[in-house]
Formats: C-alpha cells, sequence, structure tokens
C-alpha cells in the first residue's frame, strides 16, 4: 500500500480561529496519478495544497510523504514543487535564472545547470527566452517559466494552485493539454487545484470534489459525473434537475407523483431520496406521449443545443434538446430509466438543481453562498 | 468640458511652475553667479581654484558621513527587516518609537548628546563609579559620527521598512518551494527586492549627513569641521566671503549629484520589483 501511495493526508484539520478551514481530510494519491482538487472559493482546496507544501501546518493529523512524516518538515526540506496562482516568478531574474533558482540552492555545477536549463526552456518552449526579463513576458509565457522552474528540480509530486486562472480561454485550453502531456511524459504526480469543473473532468486520473473543508466525493471523472454522492457534487459538476423522490422499491422511483422505472437499489421502501436528471438525459416529446407534462418558460440558443426551462408542477426543469421549442409551448418529457440517479438525502438536499431562477450570472455567484436557504427546502423534503 | 479643465490643469501647475522658479531655480542661478564672481561682481574662477585649499575638509566630510551612512544600513537594515516581520499592530508600535525623536527639536537631541558625552558628562560620571575613565568622547570624529547616526537613523529604516513591507509573500514561498533555506531567501530574494528601499536610505542619509554643519560643531568641536561648517563660516562666522561659500556649496552639490547617479545605477532595473 504505502510504496504506491506518494501523498497521504490523514484526519488534517486546520483553523483560522473559529473558522473550521480543514476538517479532517484524508486523502491517498497514488505515483504518477494526476489528482485535481475541485471546489467552491473558500472550500479549502488551496490549503489542502499549501499543507502538502509546508507553507500550512496543520492543527492536527498528519502527511506522509511515501510513508514518512512530514509534519513540522520546512517547504525547502519537501521534494515537492509548486506552480503558484500568479506564478510568482522572481521579478530581479530573467528567465534563465528564475529557471536556474533551485539548481543553484542547491550548489550545482555550472555546467550542469546550463545544460539542465537550456533543455528545460526547450521543453517548455521557450528557447531563445534566457536573457528576457520576466516581467516582459505575456501570460502563457510566464506560466511556462514557472513550469520550467519547478520541473527542473524533478520533483515527485508537482502542485499546481489554480495555475490557468489567469489565462483567456484559448490559452487555458491548449495549456490542459501541454500540462497532461508533460505530466504524462515526466511520470510527475500532479496535484492540481481548480475551482472549474471541465477542467477537472478532462485533465484528471482522480478528481476530489470539496466544500466547506470536507471532501465530498473521490472518484474518476466518470464516477464523480455519472454517480454523484449528494445535491453538491450533482450541481457543481455539470447541470442537474435534481427533485425530491421517494424510492417505493428496488429499480421504482416516485416523483412528482408518478411512478419511474429506473436502475438503483438497495434503499429502504418509501425512502425520501434525491434524483438526478441530467439536462441532456430528458428527451422533449408530444404532451401526450411524455411521462410528464410541461410548459417552456424560456429557450436559449447555445450552439450545439437549445438550453430549455420547463415547469414540471412549479419546480423548474433544464432541458437541453437539439430541437427548437417556443415559450409558452407544452410539451412531454421522457426520461429512460437509466438516465436517473438515485441519492441518499444530505445536508445539500434542496439546496440545487431547480432552475427557477436560473441565468447565467445567478450560476457563478452561486458557488460562492448558498448556506441560507437550508432550512425552509429542509422542510419540503 | 474638456478645454475647460485642461486649462484649469495648466492655471494649477502654473503655480508649482512659478514656486520652483522663484525658490529653486533663481536662488540656484544666484549661487553660480556668486561663485563664478568676486565681492565687486567681477567674473572670476578664485573661488573655485581656491577650494583645492580646502580637499582635506572635503574628504573627512565624505569620510565621515560615508561611515554614518554604512552604520546606519548596518543598524537599520536587520531592524526594518524585523519590523516588516512582526504583525501590523506592532509595527505601528515601532514606527512610533522610531520617529518619536524626530518630534523632538534636532538641536535639543544634539545638546543632549554633549551633555551625555562630555569629559565631565553623564556616562563618564557612571563610568567613574565603576573605575573607568574619564574616556574622552566629545569632540571627537566618533562623536561627530554618533551624532549623525543617532539623527539620521530614521531616514535608513522607514524606507527600507516600506519596500520589505510590500515584497508579495509568494516570492519567498517559491523560493522556500525550490529549496531556499532562511539564509538564501535573504539572500537571494529578499535583499535584491530590498534594493530599491537600500538605494533610496543610503541617499537619504548620506545627503544630509555630508553637508551638515550643527553636528559637527557640537559634538566634533573646531577640530572636525565639515563642509557644512565651511560654508556657514563663509557666510555667519568670521570669515565671511560669500562668494567662495557658493562656490564650495557648488562643488558640494555636484559631489552629491554624482554619488546619487551611481546609486542610481545600482537602482536601475529594479523599478518593477514592486509591480506584483
Amino acid at each position: 500500500m504505502q510504496d504506491t501511495n506518494v501523498v497521504t493526508l490523514e484526519n488534517v484539520c486546520v483553523d483560522f480561529g473559529e473558522e473550521k478551514v480543514l476538517d479532517h481530510i484524508s486523502l491517498s494519491i497514488k505515483n504518477k496519478e494526476f489528482v485535481t482538487l475541485l471546489g467552491p472559493s473558500g472550500c479549502g482546496k488551496t490549503t489542502t495544497l499549501r499543507i502538502i507544501a509546508g507553507f500550512l501546518e496543520p492543527n492536527s493529523g498528519n502527511i506522509y510523504f511515501e510513508g514518512k512524516n512530514m509534519v513540522g518538515v520546512p517547504p525547502y526540506k519537501r521534494a515537492v514543487n509548486t506552480i503558484f496562482q500568479r506564478y510568482a516568478l522572481f521579478p530581479h531574474l530573467n528567465v534563465y535564472e528564475n529557471v536556474a533558482f533551485g539548481l543553484r540552492v542547491k550548489k550545482c555545477k555550472e555546467k550542469e545547470i546550463d545544460e539542465k536549463v537550456r533543455k528545460m526552456l526547450k521543453t517548455v518552449n521557450l528557447n531563445g527566452f534566457e536573457n528576457r526579463d520576466v516581467s516582459h513576458l505575456s501570460g502563457g509565457q510566464q506560466q511556462r517559466v514557472a513550469i520550467a522552474r519547478a520541473l527542473i528540480n524533478e520533483p515527485k509530486v508537482l502542485l499546481l494552485d489554480e495555475p490557468l486562472s489567469a489565462l483567456d480561454l484559448k490559452l487555458r485550453k491548449d495549456m490542459q493539454v501541454e500540462l497532461k502531456n508533460i505530466q504524462r511524459e515526466t511520470g510527475i504526480t500532479f496535484i492540481f487545484v481548480t475551482h472549474d469543473q471541465e477542467e477537472a473532468l478532462s485533465m484528471s486520473d482522480t478528481v476530489v470534489v470539496m466544500d466547506n473543508g470536507v471532501i465530498q466525493q473521490i472518484g474518476t471523472p466518470e464516477d464523480i459525473y455519472n454517480e454523484p454522492i449528494n445535491a453538491f457534487v450533482a450541481d457543481f459538476i455539470g447541470e442537474s434537475n435534481i427533485i425530491d423522490g421517494r424510492m417505493l422499491e428496488d429499480y421504482k422511483v416516485l416523483l412528482d407523483g408518478v411512478v419511474f422505472d429506473c436502475v438503483d437499489k438497495g434503499f429502504e421502501k418509501n425512502e425520501a431520496v434525491d434524483v438526478v436528471i441530467r439536462p441532456e438525459d430528458v428527451d422533449v416529446v408530444e404532451p401526450e406521449k411524455g411521462m410528464l407534462k410541461a410548459t417552456v418558460t424560456a429557450v436559449t440558443f447555445k450552439g450545439v443545443h437549445f438550453e430549455i426551462i420547463a415547469d414540471v408542477q412549479g419546480f423548474k426543469w433544464m432541458i437541453q434538446s437539439t430541437d427548437i421549442s417556443y415559450v409558452g409551448d407544452n410539451i412531454g418529457l421522457y426520461i429512460e430509466p437509466d438516465a436517473f440517479h438515485i441519492m441518499k438525502k444530505s445536508k445539500y438536499s434542496g439546496m440545487f438543481g431547480d432552475y427557477s431562477t436560473f441565468s447565467d450570472e445567478m450560476e457563478e455567484i452561486a458557488g460562492i453562498s448558498f448556506s441560507e436557504q437550508e432550512d425552509n427546502t429542509d422542510a419540503q423534503a | 468640458m474638456r478645454k475647460h479643465s485642461k486649462n484649469k490643469k495648466k492655471y494649477l501647475s502654473a503655480i508649482y511652475i512659478l514656486w520652483m522658479l522663484v525658490f529653486t531655480i533663481i536662488p540656484l542661478g544666484l549661487v553660480v553667479y556668486f561663485s563664478l564672481t568676486t565681492i565687486d561682481g567681477k567674473f572670476t574662477f578664485e573661488n573655485l581654484k581656491n577650494i583645492g585649499e580646502y580637499t582635506p575638509v572635503f574628504l573627512s566630510s565624505i569620510k565621515l558621513s560615508a561611515i554614518s551612512t554604512a552604520l546606519c544600513l548596518l543598524l537599520g537594515y536587520p531592524f526594518a527587516y524585523i519590523i516588516s516581520k512582526v504583525k501590523a499592530s506592532k509595527q505601528v508600535i515601532f514606527m512610533i518609537f522610531i520617529m518619536l525623536p524626530m518630534w523632538i527639536n534636532f538641536l535639543l537631541r544634539t545638546y543632549a548628546w554633549m551633555t551625555l558625552l562630555e569629559n565631565n558628562g553623564i556616562i563618564n560620571r557612571l563610568l567613574s563609579f565603576i573605575g573607568i575613565g574619564p574616556v574622552h568622547m566629545i569632540n571627537t570624529q566618533g562623536a561627530v559620527v554618533l551624532g549623525m547616526v543617532y539623527n539620521f537613523l530614521p531616514y535608513m529604516i522607514i524606507p527600507i521598512f516600506n519596500v520589505m513591507t510590500k515584497i508579495d509573500k509568494s516570492y519567498i514561498e517559491a523560493a522556500q518551494d525550490l529549496g531556499a533555506n532562511n539564509r538564501r531567501v535573504m539572500t537571494r530574494i529578499i535583499f535584491p527586492l530590498s534594493m530599491p528601499g537600500v538605494v533610496s536610505g543610503i541617499t537619504m542619509v548620506f545627503v544630509p549627513a555630508v553637508s551638515t554643519f550643527i553636528i559637527s560643531t557640537m559634538l566634533g568641536g573646531g577640530s572636525n569641521m565639515m563642509i557644512g561648517d565651511l560654508i556657514e563660516l563663509q557666510f555667519l562666522g568670521g570669515s565671511y566671503d560669500p562668494n567662495l561659500g557658493s562656490a564650495l556649496s557648488l562643488v558640494l552639490m555636484v559631489l552629491i549629484l554624482i554619488s546619487m547617479g551611481i546609486m542610481n545605477e545600482f537602482d536601475s532595473g529594479e523599478e518593477d520589483v514592486l509591480a506584483v
């Protein structure tokens, strides 16, 4: 077990005064794995990274690197390197010296430094930039310098703190591919922090979803998307309609007064559950052919599909369909049994998954604050 | 609207231009004029030629102020570093203690040092209790240096402190992350990044130190004359000669400009250190 786990966190807790920033975080990261810590701002993902790097000591709990306890070991003695959110390139050094920094500190021979720096700059496509001033580089180039500066030390683990958040969309996509390639080629374990679920899904081997200092779910991107453990994860990863339902028996779920076939089992008889239906899994059909009747309240053209907001008995669903509907249309909804994902009730139940106040702006705000609604929505369940 | 505000700006700047003209440009011109004329207003290079006689005074001034500046840097740099590290609430207290002496009159402070350093002053009296001394301290170069360090130390600490508090913490973390221990972080990151503060601290101490006259008169006695004293003598003292005084001032100014130019060389390319 221990030889394959390169980093292990064991019941790590961090408090900033009254505030619990990390609450019993336990996590094992395998060698050569690309792990993403994903969550909204303030969820503790960056704190977790700083704990691993050694910039922060946990109030309780342990951190192991290949079985060795790292608590109390200063950052400069840890075999990890970090790529900082805003790169933190040394402004008084040029590109070459920035990259050479780690080797100079280790007192490597001048010839070895020169060889490695030039090779590393070639790897990140910065040939000929040796004498450039780092403040005169573009965001993407600075990013490459930061990667080169970290990788030249041949760390066991590379920590990346939202490294792509300062780049524009196009460049971000390119860097995603490039980072993934570097990770594959070097075989270095990457621990990547982001709040961008798409980034997390497309790059990672393992995604760790966090909220409020607690790990919500650990799994492959497919698991996290298809089998979210609670309403928070379902909502944070992709779009979800989350509806109160009741599990009548195995493979039978009741929602909105209709009994549906589903593929989930193992719940108590008549257990109250959260039912997740992804917008792309809902088919729009004639009203009389539908399992549920709905009224269209909003339609947005999104390029590959239309995003339809439809009212089903007072609850707003999001539906993605390639066929156009118009506001006011009465439509029927058809859902395949395997499109239902049934989750146990959690403290997040009722907080997400209703699109009645939906707009793109709301989407962005929603990631930040949502604690107040908890009580009144629990009552409905 | 725009034109109006533009005119307003012009109007506002005119006041400052006038101010500079009356209080900077014209006086400077007068200094040049006096240093190139005799007492009767005839053109001459005599004043500037005569300055050669005072080379020892120039050299000792430069030596004493250079020593003082170096001491201020040695004392002030670690101090500035320590204050920049403590909590913001404590920084305020430290800063008050640094500034407090500056609120007391400069003459009074220097006079206080006289009474401390005198042959039968407080320090010597204390020393005699434990059987040492009396130690001759007043009217020495050491006393002058002490007076200058005491008076000018805050001008070294404050600019260095200001620059240090603005150094982005992530640079330090990045260096630690790359394997630098505390000493390496100091020599490779903090010191180079604080250079702008060091340069302005050196300038702010050296310039007033090299032209001071009260400190050297009060603590150095007559034997440790500095350029400032010499210039004072030409205007207010027995050897009244404003033309020579102007010439001395002019040479001093050129010396200061040269040393500032050299300092700025050290500082070049560091402007964007603070741009995060």
